[in-house]
């Protein structure tokens, strides 16, 4: 497949790391804060392969993971009730709340449906007027259009029985908080190519000029992460803190403006509850004023709802990557993506389900890194 | 939900004003929202997230990172 193939090419892949190898001269720790590109880089090796001094660690970025607990068990008492026809995407079901899962739920006979779009959700909505429909919106920017779309298309056609149960983040915020904390290890990121092929990239010019830390928008596949991290180690060693674009085939600098400008005009922003990480300021969006109505959380009357988390978890470290998943004392024996017990464990995007599934071992990881390989 | 691939947009139609595609991921086709990319044309590849379009892949930009990894790797190999 065009764009695919080409840009999982492995003799580009490895020109790319060895030009790594020859640009990194001092030791630099670089974060990729997509969940999506976790996982391409920990399922190819690409952490393995880079040279010893240079670490990549892994971001908040997925949007099961950051989804508070609180927010799971609001979605599981909305399902619960008998009018409710509960639709979410696949990943959400499997989320471990206080007491159940939606899969649970679902086995016990309450109406939860994946769907594969928001829009889906709508169209059930319009098919069964005697029903409520809920679509739990989820996610980060680049989920946001489509969900906006969604509450836009159901006003459009004046449906009472449609909302949504609202948990959106920001990344900007996300990445701040990173780089305020008191023992801030991140020295670069690789920003996800896309939130900004929404958002595009002028949210990021000021926390690079602030915190001197290279800002590269990076696509997905083996080849993108290569060059995102390349990219990002020159001006590493040469001393500059600017935000580049690697994705330029798919993300312009004003992002998608009309999906901005949906998302401006359905949500407004909020502070946000993360999964283990805890609540971020102007880190969330919440529905406009004009759109309020269509909030289950009001709607269903559980806004009131507080959960607590596992006490064996360490989510709130494996996010913020102050701590790897083979850290973690529960990892592959009382939790795994069968028997999740923390969120990072159970979508496909998470950074411990990324681990297990690439098969790293519990216990320090040993990691085996290869010379550079020259061609002379 | 998050790993948006690149699909070909095979079909486009006006859905009571909302307009919509028919997108083919490497043989597996989806119905797919395109009223964030109204420029989009068949044939056009485009990046799509949980039923949306949200960017149009530039044909010309990805051919010309391609072109500059690899002659990247060659100045790589002269030199040595
Ligand atoms: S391995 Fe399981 S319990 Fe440990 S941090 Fe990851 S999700 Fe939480």
């Amino acid at each position: 497949m065009r764009y695919l193939d080409e840009y999982r090419d492995p003799a580009l892949a490895r020109r790319l790391l060895d030009e790594i190898h020859t640009t990194a001269i001092r030791p630099w720790t670089l974060m990729e804060v997509c969940g999506g590109q976790t996982h391409t880089i920990v399922r190819q090796g690409i952490d393995t392969l880079l040279p010893a001094g240079l670490r990549m660690i892994h971001g908040p970025g997925c949007p099961v993971c950051v989804t508070p607990l609180e927010l799971i068990d609001k979605a599981l008492a909305v399902a619960a009730r008998p009018e409710v026809v509960f639709t979410s995407y696949g990943d959400m079901l499997r989320v471990p709340g206080t007491g159940t899962d939606l899969l649970a739920l679902r086995a016990r006979s309450c109406d939860v449906r994946v769907v594969y779009s928001p829009l889906d959700a709508v169209r059930l909505a319009e098919r069964h007027p005697d029903r409520q429909v809920v679509f739990f919106a989820v996610g980060f920017e680049t989920t946001a259009p489509a969900n906006a779309m969604a509450v836009l298309r159901a006003h459009q056609l004046r449906l009472p029985n449609f909302s949504v149960l609202v948990s959106h983040v920001l990344v900007p915020p996300a990445m701040t908080a990173l780089l305020d904390a008191p023992d801030r290890r991140v020295q670069g990121f690789l920003a996800a190519g896309h939130v900004c092929a929404v958002m595009g990239w002028t949210e990021y010019e000021p926390i690079a000029h602030r915190y001197q830390v290279p800002v590269v928008v990076t696509g997905f596949e083996p080849l993108d992460l290569l060059e995102g991290v390349l990219m990002a180690v020159r001006q590493l060693e040469a001393g500059h803190a600017r935000v580049e674009n690697q994705y330029a085939r798919a993300v312009h600098r004003d992002g998608n403006v009309r999906a901005r400008e949906a998302i401006r005009r359905v949500f407004r922003v909020c502070d946000r509850a993360w999964r283990g990480i805890g609540t971020i300021p102007d880190s969330g969006l919440a529905l406009a004023d004009e759109f309020a109505r269509y909030d289950a959380e009001t709607r269903f009357d559980v806004a009131g709802l507080t959960a607590r988390e596992h006490p064996a978890c360490i989510a709130g470290d494996i996010l913020t990557g102050a701590r790897e998943p083979t850290d973690c004392t529960a990892y592959g024996a009382a939790c795994t993506p069968r028997t999740p017990l923390g969120a990072p464990m159970v979508s496909t995007e998470g950074t411990c389900a990324a681990y297990h599934s690439a098969g790293r071992a519990a216990g320090p990881f040993p990691v085996v890194l290869p010379a550079p390989v020259r061609s002379s | 939900m998050c790993l948006g691939i690149p699909g070909r947009i095979v079909a486009t139609v006006d859905v009571a004003g909302l307009l919509m595609g028919t997108v083919d991921f490497d043989g597996l086709t989806r119905e797919v929202c395109l009223a964030y990319v109204p420029d989009a044309r068949v044939g056009n590849y485009v990046i799509v997230h949980v039923g949306f379009a949200i960017s149009l892949v530039d044909e010309a930009e990805a051919h010309r990172t391609l072109e500059m990894l690899r002659s990247m790797g060659a100045s790589l190999e002269a030199e040595l």
